[in-house]
């Protein structure tokens, strides 16, 4: 058994269940939805201003969004205690974490590409500067997300109120990254200036981060 | 490595679990030798659970040491241990065999062993229904299935018998039988102990955390 076999394995499994049960999906995307809506109730901005704030509103749609699914990440292997079934068996907790990291990343990139034509229609967006630059940005920017966000919805997995504990830890965490990324992307939009530090800023936030994420996953996993 | 037959393979030293102030073990000193099957009994609350959650390494203990399999380092041998839980331990959305397919996985297991496992309880490994919407008898039938997919010298099983109609039970115990044939050592934590009666080598009797007595028969153990 092999530590990437172990982590395709848990990560196959996690989205058969996601397909089947839509528990994350289906909440993140009317969610996302009554977020885009409702923003775009109460501003009514020219096409200027909407290049300067659609970038923040883009990306906290998007963090409350991942809230859900990442809330929702480590409350199905609590079902039926399935969890205590892994942590009996021989592999180790990572390749679980990098597994569950990387659905939650595909989930909210889903939510993303369902997000962003909806935006650039609500908010009339049209970006003056180099749009190939929102790619790296995304991707960077929803991987910071997601992979502090399933460690720290591990950590909060066996207090009282989980739903409450994840968002009080991850968000003031995840501010450097929520920085860079509006930032990056109203730059991009605006064409000012160069969105290219804060996409670098992103990339060694993630790269930090992941690594931390992955050393202190076992001492999460196994305690009680 | 080899476990010697006269080698108890669970030594539980001093071993005390408390969660907050409420003290679930209190100290329980005991042997459980190779190829026995030990049932456990006692009330709501005596331990049980605790006791073999702590052999399983799932919990860690408070004060006093458990060596399983000859080492303390649990993780070392878990590869040696099958553990079945009160809860299935297994996705409701997922098919049986899906099921197994996973957690075989984690052990190296192959498919084709999960679908022999699965016929062996008596189950269709070809049926796609998710567990979820099995019969509780069935449930605890794969849930059995996972705990001994990767052939345990070690099975611990908790309340195996609750909830199954009476062929389930039969069927499990069968199994039970055909492991102590072949010198494996099953733990049952259960409060249906007639069930093994005709297969159990000790009786073990808990109440509040501590053993009280270990019998060789279910009426002077329990």
């Amino acid at each position: 058994m092999s530590y990437f076999s172990i982590a395709r394995s848990s990560l196959v499994k996690d989205i058969r269940l996601e397909w089947r049960s839509k528990d994350a999906i289906n909440a993140m995307l009317f969610f996302a939805l009554l977020v885009v809506v409702i923003f775009s109730f109460a501003f009514d901005p020219t096409a200027e201003e909407s290049r300067t704030i659609a970038g923040g509103l883009v990306w906290v749609a998007v963090l409350f969004a991942a809230i859900v699914a990442l809330n929702q990440t480590w409350s199905r292997e609590l079902r039926n205690q399935v969890l205590d079934a892994y942590r009996v068996s021989p592999a180790t907790g990572t390749p679980l974490f990098l597994a569950k990291a990387v659905g939650n990343f595909i989930f909210v990139s889903a939510i993303e590409a369902l997000m962003t034509p909806l935006f650039v229609v609500f908010y009339k967006l049209r970006a003056l500067g180099p749009v190939g630059e929102l790619l790296p940005t995304a991707v960077l920017g929803t991987w910071a997300l997601v992979v502090n966000g399933t460690f720290f919805a591990a950590i909060s997995l066996r207090t009282r109120s989980r739903e409450v504990m994840l968002p009080l830890l991850l968000f003031p965490l995840s501010i450097p990254a929520l920085l860079a990324m509006v930032n990056a992307t109203t730059a991009i939009l605006t064409g000012e200036e160069s969105a290219r530090f804060w996409v670098a800023l992103l990339l060694a936030y993630d790269v930090v981060f992941t690594t931390a994420c992955l050393l202190m996953f076992d001492i999460v996993l196994e305690a009680e | 490595m080899a476990v010697s037959e006269t080698k108890p393979i669970v030594v539980a030293d001093g071993l005390i679990k408390q969660f907050g102030r409420f003290s679930a073990l209190r100290g329980v000193t005991e042997e459980f030798a190779p190829g026995k099957l030990y049932v456990i009994v006692g009330d709501n609350g005596a331990g049980k659970t605790t006791l073999l959650r702590a052999v399983a390494g799932l919990i860690h203990p408070t004060r006093g040491t458990i060596t399983v399999l000859g080492t303390r380092k649990i993780k070392d041998v878990c590869q040696k241990i099958g553990y079945m839980a009160h809860s299935s331990l297994l996705y409701d959305e997922l098919s049986g065999i899906e099921n197994l397919n996973y957690f075989g996985e984690l052990y190296g297991i192959r498919s084709d062993t999960s679908r022999e496992v699965i016929a062996r309880l008596k189950l269709n490994p070809a049926l796609e229904r998710p567990v979820g919407q099995y019969s509780q008898g069935m449930r605890q039938r794969l849930s059995l299935a996972r705990a001994v997919l990767n052939n345990p010298e070690l099975l611990l099983l908790d309340e195996p018998f609750s909830n199954v109609d009476s062929r389930s039970a039969q069927q499990m115990t069968e199994l039970l039988s055909e492991l102590r044939q072949l010198h494996k050592t099953v733990l049952v934590v259960t409060h249906y102990p007639a069930h093994l009666k005709s297969v159990a080598d000790e009786f073990v009797s808990m109440v509040a955390g501590t053993v009280v007595k270990r019998s060789g028969t279910l009426e002077a153990g329990v």
